[in-house]
């Protein structure tokens, strides 16, 4: 049973067709990649999975996502519910100006998870462990978080997600502002995660993809040309157009 | 031809540059000068902390601690009123409201600026003072209170434009990492955009109340002018600002009481200074970032 599955999504901002009838089934506990060249839609696709696409004037969507086994679009969906649930990182790591302590415990406070100081010291040292930050940081938590290295900010932007235990996590492209060594970083920390979490990843790396992913779509104009698993789609893709952007003939 | 020209173009505007600090330096000068010769015969504490200002009394008294009060109320006062309006005004405009009422709350934001500083004390004079009479129930309604709401409207503009630039500025990266994170908008705006436009918005504040220190016209009229130390809001205060522009016209050229009023100049002067350096660390903080 897919954990993320759409039926028929359309998007549209004000006119332009943005998505059109998108089916996908993201698989629970493993790594799906989503690849495509600049304005398929692939981070449109990934932000409709907790509604960030919300924050934009004259978004329309039609069809169903069914996260779990809710209809996200249905009426009545809690929102902070929904993106507790999801979690995201960005295509740029965003900590936010205050400490490395706050940034990991924003969204315990946000929802009002914790309250005694033990128990939040827990989770910062469980969350930056898990994206093995830990030694590095444990004596300097009170130091701000804009005065790490990229990756290191964007490690810990993944850590402040899993700081509030979500079931998925959404991923932007995240390495495209790092370099080769700390983008193989990450997607080390990406297959370690994949033990606990559902993950999503845009990326408009090939090599990155065929390197982590379990499953792997393809899209172009905003449809989803071609969805299964990442052996198959990169050594026998079904579609020629998929043939073609796979082999480099243009992205 | 066209280089001579150009020559004598350029030659003009660097005249203009070194004439404009020219003149800022001689004013300087001069109010030094006038000002510093006070101190021959008055020690500067018995200046600064005297609780008595007599100037024609025989012997004359020249004690400005009253009028450092008078102008410390009234500009508490006006914080205490302008800033939190101000910065909910500002967060309002920069994060809430829909794009037609923020045009229309910005054009409004720009017309309370435009207001000339004897018209506001005018209508506070009409308006307020009478008010505050019948309220509080005292004597007089030309209160530091009355000074201190009309300073806060003056204040305001300054304040809310430049915190709402601030606030505007806020990277947009922000907002959406704390959305994503589940936070509402109400929690993203005070734990995020406020820390992340905080120098922006102390910069703002010290810009207000530098230019509430530094007015004159509109605390004249509706502050009562006693030059005596307050104790609270309810009473007439006179300002530093206040004394210079009400003494000035009537003082004998080259006595210790004109002296006097030019050692307030250099005071009121240092106080501005240090207010604009303040807030200009602070701008410049929110540039580097």
């Amino acid at each position: 049973m897919p954990i993320i599955e759409t039926k028929n999504l359309n998007l549209f901002y004000d006119k332009f067709h943005a998505l059109i009838d998108v089916n996908i089934a993201i698989k629970e506990k493993g790594i799906t990649a989503i690849i495509g060249p600049s304005g398929c839609g692939k981070s449109t696709l990934l932000r409709t999975f907790n509604r960030m696409n919300d924050l934009i004037e004259g978004v329309a969507m039609t069809g169903e996502i069914l996260v779990g086994s809710e209809n996200i679009l249905g009426p009545g969906i809690d929102l902070v519910g929904l993106r507790k649930k999801v979690g995201m990182v960005f295509q740029r790591p965003n900590p936010f100006p205050l400490t490395i302590y706050e940034n990991l415990v924003y969204g315990l406070k946000v929802h009002h998870m914790i309250t005694s100081r033990d128990e939040l010291g827990g989770l910062v040292e469980e969350s930056l462990k898990a994206v093995l930050l830990w030694d590095k940081l444990k004596d300097r938590l009170y130091a701000s978080a804009l005065s790490l290295s990229l990756e290191e900010k964007q490690r810990l932007c993944i850590a402040r997600t899993l700081a509030v235990k979500p079931d998925i996590i959404l991923m932007d492209e995240p390495c495209s502002a790092l370099d080769p060594i700390a983008t193989l970083k990450i997607e080390e920390t990406a297959r370690e995660l994949k033990k606990d979490y559902t993950i999503v990843i845009v990326t408009h790396n090939m090599q990155q993809a065929a390197r982590i992913s379990d499953d792997v779509g393809f899209m172009l104009l905003g449809r989803l040309v071609e969805f299964g698993k990442t052996g198959d789609v990169f050594n026998r893709p079904q579609d020629k157009k998929t043939e073609e952007y796979i082999t480099g003939r243009y992205g | 031809m066209r280089r001579f020209k150009e020559f004598i173009i350029e030659k003009l505007v660097f005249l203009s540059g070194i004439l404009v600090i020219l003149f800022v330096c001689l004013i300087f000068v001069f109010l030094l000068k006038e000002g510093l010769s006070f101190f021959k015969d008055v020690k500067l504490s018995a200046f600064l902390l005297g609780k008595y200002w007599y100037p024609i009394s025989e012997p004359p008294r020249f004690g400005i601690l009253p009028l450092i009060l008078g102008s410390l109320f009234v500009t508490l006062g006006a914080v205490l009123f302008a800033v939190p309006l101000s910065i909910g005004a500002a967060f309002y405009v920069a994060e809430i409201a829909p794009a037609r009422i923020r045009d229309f709350l910005k054009t409004g934001i720009e017309i309370l600026a435009s207001i000339p500083s004897v018209v506001l004390g005018f209508v506070g004079m009409i308006t307020l003072v009478p008010w505050i009479k019948a309220i509080f129930h005292v004597p007089t309604g030309l209160t530091a209170l009355a000074g201190s709401i009309m300073l806060g409207f003056m204040a305001m503009p300054t304040i809310i434009s430049i915190s709402e630039d601030a606030i505007t500025a806020v990277p947009r990266q922000y907002k959406e990492g704390s959305i994503a994170l589940g936070a509402t908008r109400w929690q993203t705006m005070y734990r995020v955009t406020i820390h992340a436009a905080k120098p922006g918005i102390i910069a703002a504040c010290m810009l207000g109340v530098g230019r509430v220190i530094g007015e004159t016209m509109a605390v004249m009229m509706i502050t009562g002018n006693a030059a005596v130390i307050p104790r609270t809001f309810l009473q007439p205060v006179r300002t530093l600002t206040a004394t210079i522009a009400a003494e000035m016209g009537e003082v004998v050229h080259g006595s210790a009481h004109y002296h006097a009023l030019f050692s307030i100049g250099i005071i009121l002067f240092l106080i501005t200074f240090m207010i604009n350096i303040t807030a200009d660390f602070f701008l410049h903080r929110v540039r580097t970032k």
